[in-house]
């Protein structure tokens, strides 16, 4: 039934924030506190996967995975990692094409946070890796909740992407959006309905989520 | 003895447009005998904040050094510099920067993890029943004595004040300086006072820095 593609995408979702929250914390703070030039070239190419068509993105990913490229072949031969058609080439595409929006989300809340508090640490006595666990990330909790449900939800309805680096194979890259076009290109349109309704439940409960997020942001800092 | 020197490049107000600002460069000279209290003033943007922030090691000088009880802190010629959490150095900002997640104790054990000391400071400038709010739940104030009390559990050489003064009313005003004085006279620590008021400043202070915009106005009388 519908519960395989679905605890798939719900897999795929967790593994690609976990992973997005580590990796663009440091990006973050790089892009918001970095005085170097050329850095708005870098902020834009993490930034691009959020207006790239999907499926530019996924053509693009796919040729450089496929073991019939040169750095595909590097990764197979190398180190072993076979990511065209597998459940880990979607957890790293997933992350590419999520990295923008836990990024806008960080940036925003590392943007609002008063630079008072960075150097208030540092006066006393806290190097940087101290001031990020201690001041930094509890005062960013609401980006970084509104940064983790908005990766979530994005890599749950990722459509493009997944199907052009993975394409559909049951129980390793078959997600709950393919199967879902899957259905419809048969005609069952009842599990077609199962599986849209899950989705548009999971994304109004992150939208609410977030909502509710950032009204009690407003309420603490009026 | 603290002793410094610096010479640094900032923005300022200028004089005849205040909406646009300037680039001025302050050069002050310095010898503070320890256990003083000297205040600097002079008018907004005349480089005052700078010159604790690059004490504080926030910002780093073109030219100059400082040395606290014998210890070089920065020497721009021999390119040394030691960053803000290593040096014997407690700043109050002007507009506190209290982390708001901690309470008022935990603000004070976040710098050094002493509850004997935390609640000794609570203690002593009239916090201990306020131990366990939030900065949200505080005064100006009240605030302002938690900010001095964070900065004075590290025991530092120098503490400096920011604007101590600044946004507070008559009767609060008249508050902070008696805790100043207080804390001056308790832990003898030697305080670097900034001020936009110049009356003020004369009042509590040993000595005075007048600063205007970025010149040093008044000799050392202690510098080599």
């Amino acid at each position: 039934m519908i519960w395989g593609p679905l605890f798939l995408s719900l897999r795929l979702g967790l593994i690609v924030t976990a992973a997005l929250l580590v990796v663009t914390f440091p990006l973050a703070a790089l892009f918001c506190r970095g005085r170097w030039r050329g850095l708005a070239l870098f902020e834009s190419l993490a930034t691009l996967p959020m207006v790239l068509p999907p499926t530019v993105l996924g053509f693009y990913l796919l040729l450089a995975f496929s073991p019939y490229t040169a750095w595909g072949a590097w990764l197979n031969k190398a180190i072993g990692l076979k990511l065209a058609f597998s459940f880990s080439g979607i957890v790293v595409a997933s992350c590419i094409s999520g990295l923008p929006f836990m990024l806008q989300s960080l940036k925003s809340g590392m943007r609002i946070l008063d630079p008072r508090l960075w150097e208030a640490s540092y006066t006393l006595g806290k190097g940087r890796i101290e001031t990020y666990v201690w001041v930094v990330l509890p005062n960013m909790a609401p980006a970084v909740a509104s940064g983790s449900i908005l990766t979530f939800s994005h890599t749950l309805g990722e459509f493009g992407v997944v199907l052009m680096v993975g394409g559909s194979i049951a129980g390793q890259t078959k997600t709950v959006s393919i199967a879902l076009f899957e259905k419809v290109e048969s005609l069952d349109f009842i599990i077609a309905h199962q599986y849209a309704l899950v989705l548009v439940i999971l994304s109004y409960a992150g939208i609410l989520a977030i909502n509710l997020i950032q009204k009690k942001q407003q309420r603490q800092t009026a | 003895m603290t002793h410094f020197y610096i010479k640094k490049s900032f923005l300022g107000r200028s004089r005849r447009d205040k909406n646009r600002s300037r680039s001025f460069t302050i050069e002050v000279e310095y010898a503070l005998a320890d256990g003083l209290l000297v205040g600097i003033s002079g008018p907004s943007g005349s480089g005052k904040t700078t010159l604790l922030r690059v004490l504080a090691g926030l910002e780093r000088p073109e030219e100059g050094f400082l040395t606290i009880e014998n210890e070089s802190y920065f020497n721009t010629l021999r390119g040394s510099f030691i960053p803000a959490q290593r040096r014997p150095v407690g700043i109050v900002f002007q507009d506190f920067a209290l982390f708001p997640h901690f309470t008022v104790r935990r603000n004070l054990l976040f710098a050094r993890n002493s509850p004997y000391d935390a609640d000794r400071l609570l203690e002593m400038l009239s916090l201990s029943s306020l131990a366990n709010h939030f900065p949200s739940e505080l005064s100006g104030g009240q605030k302002q004595r938690t900010a001095l009390a964070r900065a004075l559990i590290r025991s530092p050489k120098l503490l400096m004040l920011d604007e101590p003064f600044n946004a507070l009313d008559h009767d609060l005003r008249s508050q902070v300086r008696e805790v100043v004085r207080h804390i001056h006279h308790s832990s003898k620590v030697t305080i670097l006072l900034v001020d936009h008021d110049s009356g003020e400043i004369q009042t509590l202070c040993d000595e005075v820095i007048e600063l205007k915009a970025g010149e040093c106005l008044n000799a050392d009388p202690n510098a080599a």
